[in-house]
């Protein structure tokens, strides 16, 4: 076995971390809102609307990707979008790899925020508008501390599943080192090549991560449920 | 104008409501009733939390009409929840001061104020996670004073405690009764809270009022169920008027004539509450003459209510002509017809026990 470790190992690293940090802020930002809506709303067919973010959770990835490459090549929508900065398509492109990574990411985030939002109940929602909280006010000194450990397991699950992500990136994005050859596809990508030194040490890695962000996640929940009672 | 004025009407859940009632802006009225009756729902509705139709009006200030319907935030209200409902990530301080306005005007309530009237002082830097209910309800009666309420709604404030506790709370709200010029809706389904703490009284039965106005009117009026309830009473506002230091007796006067009440020294002139219940007046046609019993007075047979158990209600008036105080006496129909008691005879009503059932407060 050959102990040399190629220097472009690091390259999907940071390529899977760049693309992990902005669709976890991404999906902070865009899964807040309906989680919170989820949480609140009345509507009869909200559950309608939580069954498509959660469809990711059960579709295979090649699925997904499939549906996302029609849509980001030059023909869809992805493709007009991408017009308007001169390019052609979105797909095989990073900003197409972050639109794919937070649609399949979105059940992780969205769904312990959302259980968060509900765990908290109406009443300190109550409390803060009979105490002439805006209803923006309250949300942000109320309903966001109040669910913060969900914000936390969101953030840690969206992180952590996108950098594990596999199918969806192959469908969508290609093997472009550099813009969309991540982490677990240049595994896959040593293991077709014979480079096992490259495929363990990164094969490795990603069971310490993971290890790491289930032993966080666990020590959350405990923490919660202390400080719960 | 300085009423609170409330007309709803709708369902909530599986509950129909017909709520309508208008009532002084000033002193404490208790919405009464037994539980599920709709007290917390018209509660809810004043506070706009819960949306009906109907209308929403304190002071001249229409929170609620065909037209318009004002968010929670922007009703200044007060309003204490039966779970103190603290938050929980919050201190104590930081928990009082969130409704508090930056600034305040002349006049508003106080922070040291209120945390001494509620004796908080020393648990503001604890978490609400580390108090006893009685100092849970207390922090929350104060974060709803400092938000500078027009109108305190409080939905059994109470009831979540034990007996302990509550004996602990209510002389501080009292306290604050007599302490604020601030209108206070008080739920409650605990007629001793009522009798200790309201003015006037919503009578709230299956969605509906049955009545409302002052507490001693209500609480005379054969024709509603409180009159004929086993613990049938009535709150007299009573001024001290002597005080004999050797046998700790006072003499407290009402409309008609007084009473000799035990009590620890009472100072002049103040205004006390009387608490007389129906079953503790006896009614003698001629004085007795020699008797343990010290309170005897002069009434008038107003009106009667004949119960299915043998007994019979009367409405007394106090002294000779009967235009005083009102007395509730219960007797049975067996005396009564020995008696030969009717409607319009002058009486002489023993009263066997008096209760003091409120803190002194200053002639207002």
């Amino acid at each position: 076995m050959n102990l040399h470790v190629s220097a472009d190992i690091w390259q999907p690293v940071r390529l899977t971390l760049e693309l992990a940090a902005l669709t976890t802020v991404i999906l902070m930002l865009v899964g807040t809102p309906i989680a919170w809506w989820l949480a609140r709303s009345k509507a009869w067919w909200k559950e309608a609307v939580a069954a498509l973010v959660a469809i990711p959770l059960v579709l295979p990835p090649t699925v997904l990707g499939f549906y996302l490459l029609v849509a980001l090549g030059p023909s869809g929508p992805g493709g007009a979008l991408a017009s308007l900065w001169g390019a052609r398509t979105l797909a095989f492109t990073f900003p197409g790899l972050v639109i794919g990574s937070v649609l399949f990411s979105m059940p992780f985030v969205v769904q312990p925020i959302r259980n968060a939002f509900e765990a908290m109940g109406e009443k300190p929602m109550e409390a803060a508008a009979t105490l002439r909280a805006s209803p923006w006010r309250a949300f942000w000194t109320i309903a966001v501390p109040l669910a913060s450990p969900g914000f936390l397991t969101g953030a840690i699950l969206g992180f952590a599943h996108t950098v594990g992500e596999f199918g969806v990136v192959l469908m969508i994005g290609g093997n472009i080192p550099g813009k969309t050859k991540v982490l677990s596809v240049a595994i896959y990508d040593y293991v077709e090549t014979s480079q096992w030194t490259e495929a363990s040490v990164l094969a490795l890695g990603m069971v310490v991560f993971s290890f790491v962000v289930i032993l966080t996640m666990m020590l959350i929940e405990k923490k919660m449920t202390k400080s719960a009672s | 104008m300085s009423t609170v004025k409330v007309d709803f009407r709708g369902t909530l859940g599986r509950f129909g409501l017909d709520a309508r009632f208008e009532v002084p802006a000033r002193g404490v009225t208790a919405i009464f009733g037994p539980s599920g009756c709709g007290k917390t729902a018209v509660m809810r509705c004043i506070a706009g939390l819960n949306r009906l139709d109907g209308l929403c009006s304190v002071s001249g200030d229409v929170w609620q009409d065909e037209k318009t319907f004002r968010p929670v935030h922007q009703r200044p209200i007060g309003y204490v929840f039966q779970e103190a409902n603290l938050f929980p990530h919050l201190s104590v301080r930081r928990n009082l001061m969130y409704g508090h306005p930056g600034r305040t005007e002349a006049g508003a309530i106080g922070f040291d104020e209120i945390v001494g009237l509620l004796g908080i002082a020393r648990l503001l830097e604890r978490s609400p996670r580390h108090l006893s209910g009685g100092e849970r309800q207390r922090v929350a009666i104060g974060r709803a004073l400092l938000s500078q309420p027009k109108l305190l709604l409080m939905d059994e404030p109470l009831s979540a405690l034990d007996q302990m506790t509550k004996d602990e709370i209510l002389p501080y709200l009292e306290r604050l009764h007599a302490a604020l010029v601030l209108p206070i809706l008080y739920i409650s389904h605990d007629i001793a809270e009522v009798e200790r703490l309201a003015d006037q009284l919503v009578l709230m039965r299956n969605g509906a009022v049955l009545a409302s106005g002052p507490l001693s009117e209500l609480q005379a009026d054969l024709s509603l169920p409180l009159a004929l309830s086993r613990d049938a009473a009535v709150s007299l506002d009573a001024t001290v008027l002597k005080q004999d230091a050797t046998d700790g007796m006072a003499t407290l006067e009402v409309g008609g004539g007084s009473f000799l009440v035990p009590t620890e020294p009472l100072t002049l002139g103040t205004r006390r509450r009387l608490r007389v219940l129906a079953d503790d007046v006896s009614l003698a046609v001629e004085a007795p003459s020699r008797s343990t019993i010290v309170n005897v007075l002069r009434a008038r047979i107003l009106e009667i209510r004949s119960q299915s158990d043998h007994r019979v209600t009367a409405l007394l008036g106090l002294g000779e002509d009967g235009h005083g105080a009102r007395l509730l006496s219960r007797v049975t129909q067996r005396s009564w017809n020995e008696l030969g008691l009717q409607v319009g005879l002058p009486v002489y009503a023993q009263v066997k026990g008096v209760a003091l059932v409120r803190r002194e407060e200053p002639l207002a």
